[in-house]
């Protein structure tokens, strides 16, 4: 291969040009971002970058001094891709040849039809959004945070410690529950309503308000929620539009193996935006977490360079953190296959425990909560079991 | 030099943090080194010694970065930036820790303690 184009400037894609160098790669690598910035962490977005204690500069991925000699080319989407001879065509309308693709475009923050084009209605990404929100909120007294995935409690934790008022709506029964379970959800909720976040829980949001900018939420039971600006955190949806017709299988994010072979040999697929197939579940699915796309990059590399014939090793369990407040939470594993679970450490009353989920009895899942000792030697359990999937 | 603990305290595969400023973390890898670094990540504020040690390299517990315990050279980010390593000497059975003079790569929002 003389030339390998990994399209997506974030973790996944640097990770994935950095592993094909460390894999013995010496051609032009093309480097294709969407958006103008130099790679970025984007977990901080929503924490100590939206509260303003690092900076920029503190986002940056790249190391000083780094040099794996990549081409740049930032500030404009691919727009298409022809498989067959490997052409992609960019937004500007010029196009490249490559002999390998890697496919890194992540994924976009889900948007509400209805909030569209509304001042004072942000999601949460990109820096870009992370800048817009964060001088949104240095005017506003009340936020609302439609949505209790990650990305909702920890912007409303932000905002909280702030000072603004916040009101968190959530569909289900507790933040977080469709991850952890209803029961530990209660816990983190506890943790919440303690530093004063209103929750409203099994709601369901079905207006916004306001004529040029939004004013607040309407609720299905008629209940209006006040806010200057309101935060929408209902998930994200794979980049997969531009490759639509291209020929490439396509389902929720780019069809893989467990390689991250797509279904077009010389065409890998890493990060946000690929389902790869997990032979534990006997499906595709994404992973959407940071550490997914961090462990996948070097195996989606490698499948690229030997052109499909290095096996993968087994896939290590799903592992994600998030700090709300003082509250470190971590996870590892599917907590949604358990059967049950039970606290082995502290108490969730005091926002400090270990709770470990199991499936017929064989650990599957474990949460840690200001546990991080504890919870490294269960995630050293975890990885280490045998078949386990992520 | 620091006194750390006596080495009969310390088995393989376990670390312990020393509480001066900033914080040190003594490792003793499976194959009977011991080696010391700074304690806290140089991404965020996290512990070393609560970390994974798996041969000569401790993976942070928070968002998985390996350290090389003889180098201080990090493999992937979040951390972009080396620990600080220190010198340890074992005299009758007890560890020392010899601090280095390098400046410390602390992250963002953790600075060495102006008193104790």
């Amino acid at each position: 291969m003389n030339t390998i184009c990994v399209i997506g400037a974030s973790l996944a894609g640097l990770l994935s040009a950095r592993a094909l160098r460390g894999q013995g790669y010496e051609g032009r690598i093309v480097l294709i971002g969407e958006e103008k910035h130099r790679p970025y962490d984007r977990p901080p977005l929503s924490k100590d970058f939206l509260k303003g204690a690092i900076s920029e500069t503190d986002l940056a991925l790249e190391s000083e001094g780094e040099d794996p000699d990549l081409e740049w080319r930032l500030g404009g989407a691919a727009t298409a891709l022809d498989p067959a001879i490997r052409r992609i065509t960019l937004s500007d309308g010029t196009s490249l040849l490559a002999d390998g693709i890697v496919i890194a475009t992540g994924a976009s923050a889900r948007r509400l039809p209805a909030a569209e084009g509304l001042p004072g209605v942000h999601t949460l990404r990109t820096l870009d959004d992370a800048r817009a929100l964060r001088a949104d909120l240095k005017t506003a007294k009340r936020l609302v945070v439609i949505g209790g995935g990650f990305i909702g409690a920890e912007v409303a934790a932000t905002a909280r410690e702030l000072g603004l008022e916040v009101t968190l709506v959530e569909s289900g029964q507790a933040p977080l529950a469709h991850v952890i379970g209803v029961t530990m959800a209660r816990a983190i909720a506890g943790v919440h309503e303690k530093r004063g976040v209103q929750l409203v829980c099994g709601a369901h949001v079905t207006a916004l308000t306001g004529a040029h900018r939004v004013d607040g939420v309407r609720l299905a039971d008629g209940t209006h929620l006040p806010a200057d600006v309101v935060v929408v955190g209902i998930g994200a949806v794979p980049n997969t539009a531009w490759l639509e017709g291209s020929g490439l299988e396509l389902g929720d994010g780019v069809l893989c193996d467990e390689g991250g072979g797509t279904s077009v040999p010389g065409i890998v697929a890493v990060g946000d935006c690929a389902a790869w197939f997990d032979p534990a579940q006997g499906r595709h699915h994404r992973i959407e977490h940071w550490t997914g796309a961090r462990q996948r990059a070097g195996v989606a590399a490698a499948t690229l360079l030997s052109g499909g014939t290095a096996r993968p090793e087994p896939a290590r369990p799903a592992y994600l953190w998030s700090d709300q407040f003082d509250v470190k939470i971590q996870l590892i594993g599917q907590a949604r296959d358990a059967d049950t679970v039970t606290v082995e450490e502290g108490d969730p009353a005091n926002h400090s425990f270990l709770a470990v989920y199991r499936q017929g009895g064989r650990p599957v899942a474990v949460l840690g909560v200001n546990q991080v000792r504890l919870f490294t030697r269960w995630r050293r359990h975890l990885e280490t079991a045998p078949a386990q999937a992520g | 030099m620091i006194p750390a603990c006596p080495l009969a305290s310390l088995p393989r595969g376990e670390a312990v943090r020393l509480n001066v400023n900033p914080p040190i973390a003594v490792f003793h890898t499976d194959n009977g080194e011991i080696l010391a670094i700074d304690d806290t990540c140089t991404h965020q504020d996290a512990s070393l010694a609560d970390g994974w040690l798996e041969g000569c390299e401790v993976e942070c517990p928070l968002h998985a970065s390996r350290f090389d315990l003889r180098t201080g050279q990090v493999d992937a980010p979040p951390a972009k930036r080396p620990v600080r390593t220190h010198q340890v000497v074992v005299q009758n059975d007890v560890i020392y820790v010899v601090p280095s003079d390098a400046p410390p790569n602390l992250p963002p929002c953790v600075t060495v303690r102006e008193r104790e």
